[in-house]
Parts: structure tokens; sequence; C-alpha cells
């Protein structure tokens, strides 16, 4: 059970990262060739190997941050708290989850050892603001893995607000475990635990 | 080995609805014995740190990367048989004949399995188990259950796994033999193991609380195969994702 879970994993944290592009060229774009011109551009770095950790920390700050919404991220994960929260509390629990998930993920990167993406046809509906580009992961010898990015509309283009693999949203991951924290100690509980566990991986990681 | 496994299962089971009552935390509808299965979690850690991690860590670190490739496919080769027959059972012709082909396949050309031939012709490996087969007919997943050293699973889905195993050929060729048995149990642990590895460092950072960052997964991945789509979830607000649900079917 665990092995059907897990491997999936690895590829995910890589592949949140690999939505990347020069957002100002792009914002008129449909989202499956948004997602398809980051990756590919990604890609082509990862595959040339230039760079270490550094560089890809600039690579996902630079391209691929701008093109989620990580506000919107965060309200899915706190769910119906969210609106519980002051504007300052959402502030800065968006601060935090932000952090911790591109912390976490950047290191994922590190892993990309050859695998190849291929794009499922979108289907959209004139005037959707709020579509799933499919697309599949591949790697020789392997089962293909589904990477599903939940797009929607905004008015600086289209932003990803949810990242599934394998059917497993990135994001719902969380919900359990922030409605554990809030229970415990309210919104603010919230926000310390996130922050204390920013705090713990970047002594680690440093 | 099925008789044995099947007493073990129902005493875990019988012990289980007994520790149910001790759950103290804010109960979630899928974890009744969230208590109980935190316990059992705790346990699995403490058991893997001491002895499977290293186990799993030390042939990661001495066998070469075929040989590992190789016990791997051997292993998995067998699953091909009821991962075909699963998606028979579930409708899926295709899935089914392809599982059965790349037994044959691979049993034959592959040399009993240790050559993965098949996927590089690209008869891909299906997941079908019994207990996704139980779940597209209907019945519903029951509690989720943290079993220490398997890993989670729901009511429905340790039943469908117990007839997965009992089933499995490999196992029921060397349940007489019981030295061979146990090597093989053993071997298989520690390669299925050693393929987490990776995941280990992933789960320690991305997550709050391993426990609950586990079952989310392992629940959201269980119903994403038995519907065989993904549908993201949306804000319990905002109803209106019937077009992200309609954009993800076939």
């Amino acid at each position: 059970m665990m092995r059907n879970v897990f491997p999936l994993w690895r590829l995910a944290l890589f592949l949140f990262v690999l939505l990347a592009s020069p957002a100002r060229a792009e914002e008129g774009l449909l989202p499956d060739a948004l997602v398809r011109n980051v990756s590919e551009e990604v890609l082509e770095t990862l595959r040339q190997k230039k760079g270490g950790a550094r560089e890809i920390i600039a690579l996902v700050q630079e391209k691929v941050l701008p093109h989620f919404d990580f506000r919107h991220m965060t309200q899915l994960a706190v769910g119906r708290d969210w609106r519980k929260a002051t504007p300052e509390q959402q502030n800065a629990l968006t601060k935090q989850f932000r952090d911790l998930l591109v912390r976490t993920y950047v290191n994922a990167v590190s892993v990309y050892s050859g695998q190849k993406m291929t794009y499922k046809p979108l289907k959209i509906a004139p005037g959707d603001t709020r579509v799933l580009v499919r697309t599949e992961v591949s790697q020789s010898g392997g089962t293909p893995i589904p990477v599903d990015y939940g797009m929607e509309k905004t008015g600086q283009g289209w932003k990803v607000y949810d990242v599934a693999v394998g059917g497993v949203s990135l994001i719902i991951n969380y919900r359990d475990s922030f409605a554990q924290e809030i229970h415990a100690g309210g919104i603010d509980g919230l926000i310390a635990s996130l922050s204390a566990k920013n705090r713990e991986l970047a002594a680690k990681n440093k | 080995m099925c008789l044995k496994n099947c007493f073990w299962i129902a005493s875990f089971l019988s012990l289980l609805f007994l520790s149910g009552c001790a759950a103290e935390r804010a109960p979630s509808a899928q974890d009744p014995f969230e208590g109980f299965n935190r316990a059992m979690f705790a346990v699995h850690e403490r058991i893997d740190s001491a002895l499977l991690k290293p186990a799993a860590q030390g042939y990661d670190a001495l066998t070469p990367l075929p040989v590992k490739t190789g016990a791997f496919n051997f292993f998995d080769n067998f699953r091909d048989i009821g991962r075909g027959g699963n998606a028979f059972l579930q409708g899926k012709g295709q899935e089914g004949l392809s599982g059965w082909a790349r037994f044959l396949i691979n049993s034959t050309v592959g040399l009993f399995g240790v050559f993965d031939v098949a996927s590089e012709m690209d008869v891909s490996r299906g997941d079908a188990d019994f207990g996704q087969t139980l779940g597209v007919w209907g019945v519903s997943s029951g509690p989720y259950l943290f079993v220490p050293l398997a890993g989670p699973f729901t009511g429905r889905d340790l039943a469908g796994f117990a007839v997965d195993q009992s089933i499995d050929p490999l196992w029921r060729q060397v349940e007489d033999h019981p030295a061979l048995r146990n090597s093989l149990l053993g071997l298989s642990a520690v390669q299925a193991r050693a393929r987490l590895l990776p995941a280990d460092r992933v789960l320690e950072e991305a997550s709050l609380d391993k426990y609950a960052y586990l079952r989310a997964a392992y629940l959201q991945r269980r119903a994403a195969q038995i519907r065989g789509e993904t549908a993201l979830n949306e804000d319990e607000e905002d109803n209106d994702d019937s077009d992200l649900r309609e954009g993800a079917a076939q």
C-alpha cells in the first residue's frame, strides 16, 4: 500500500516546481500551453545539469512562483476556518505556508533523472475560469504517473491553485493537520507551528 | 500462509475494536480509531528506524542498480496476475489483458520476471487490487487503519490486501518451505522499503504532522484510484467545482 503512495512524492515534489515561465509574455496563453512551455523550459535547464542548489532556487523563484496563487492554496488548506482569520492572520498564514511549500519542494528538483512529461488535451469551454490541466510523467520502465494542475483565471493570467499527483492533492494533504492545529491553538497556533517548522528547516538546510 | 495471515488479521482487528474507544483527538470521520492508529504508527516508526530502514539503507548502498531493479521486477511480476484479474472484475478489459500479457511476457522472455520486457514493449503495469475492486462495486472504505510495517489501509483495503496476498502464486508456492518463504519475505520487505527511502525526507520536511499527512495522502490516492480520475476538492463554501469534475473525466 505504501508502495503505491510513496514513490509518487519524489516526482510530485520535483514536478511542483516545474511550472515556470517569463510571466509577462505568457499572460494571454491558455492554461495548458502555459504548463507546457514552463515545464519544458525548466526541464531543459535541469537536463543540462548546470547549477547547484542555489541556481535551482533562483530558477524556481524567477520562473515558477509567479504562476502559483499561494493565497488561494492557503485558503484551500485552511478550509472553513479561513473566514475566521483576520486579514493580517491570512497574510501571515499565506507567507508561512508559501515558505514551507517552496522550501520543501525546491529540494525535490535535485532528484530529476530524465523523466518525461506528456500533456493531455485540455477540456475547456469558453468562459471557463477554472480548469484541470492534465499531464503525465513517465520514467523508463515505470508506470506513468498522472500530474494534474488545478488552474484558475485571474487578472494576471492563469494561476495554479492546486497540484495533484496520482490523484493526491498536495494542498489537501495539509487540511487535517491544519484543522488540528487550529482546534488546539486557534489561527495563531497554526501560524506559530508553521513558522516553527520553517525555522527548523532553515536551520537544518544551512 | 493464508490461514496464518487471516489469523493475524483477525486478532489485529479485534484488538483494534477493543482499543478504538481510546481515541482522544477531534474525531475524523474516516479515522474513528485515531488514538489507536497513532499508537500503531509510533510502534511502526520505532521498528522502522531500528530495523527496517537501516536494512533498506544497507541494501540500497550495497546493491548495484540492475540487481535492485531485477529484485523488484521478480516480486512484482507475480502481482500482475492479480492486477489483471482485478482490472477485469472492475470492467477494465484492456487493463486486464495487459496485466496477464505482462505476466506471460515477463515470465518467459523476461526470465522469470527479472526483466520487465513488457514495459519496454509499452504494455504498462496496472494498479488494480481487490480493495479497489470492492470500492468500484460500492463497498465503502470503512475505518482508516495503520498497520505497523505494512502501512496505511482502510478496513476494505485491508480485506482486499488479504485476498490479493492469498492468491499471489509466489507465496502459495513457498508456503510449505518456511526457510525459503521467510528469506523471500525478508528480501521482499527490504527491497520494498528501499524504494521508499527517497520519500522519507520529503515526508519529514513537508508535513506538520506526519501521521495526518500520510493519512490524507493515502485516502486521497485510494479514492482517486477507485474513481479513476483526479477530482480536486474545492473550498467548502463554493461548490462550483462541477467544471473541474467534467474537465477531469476521460
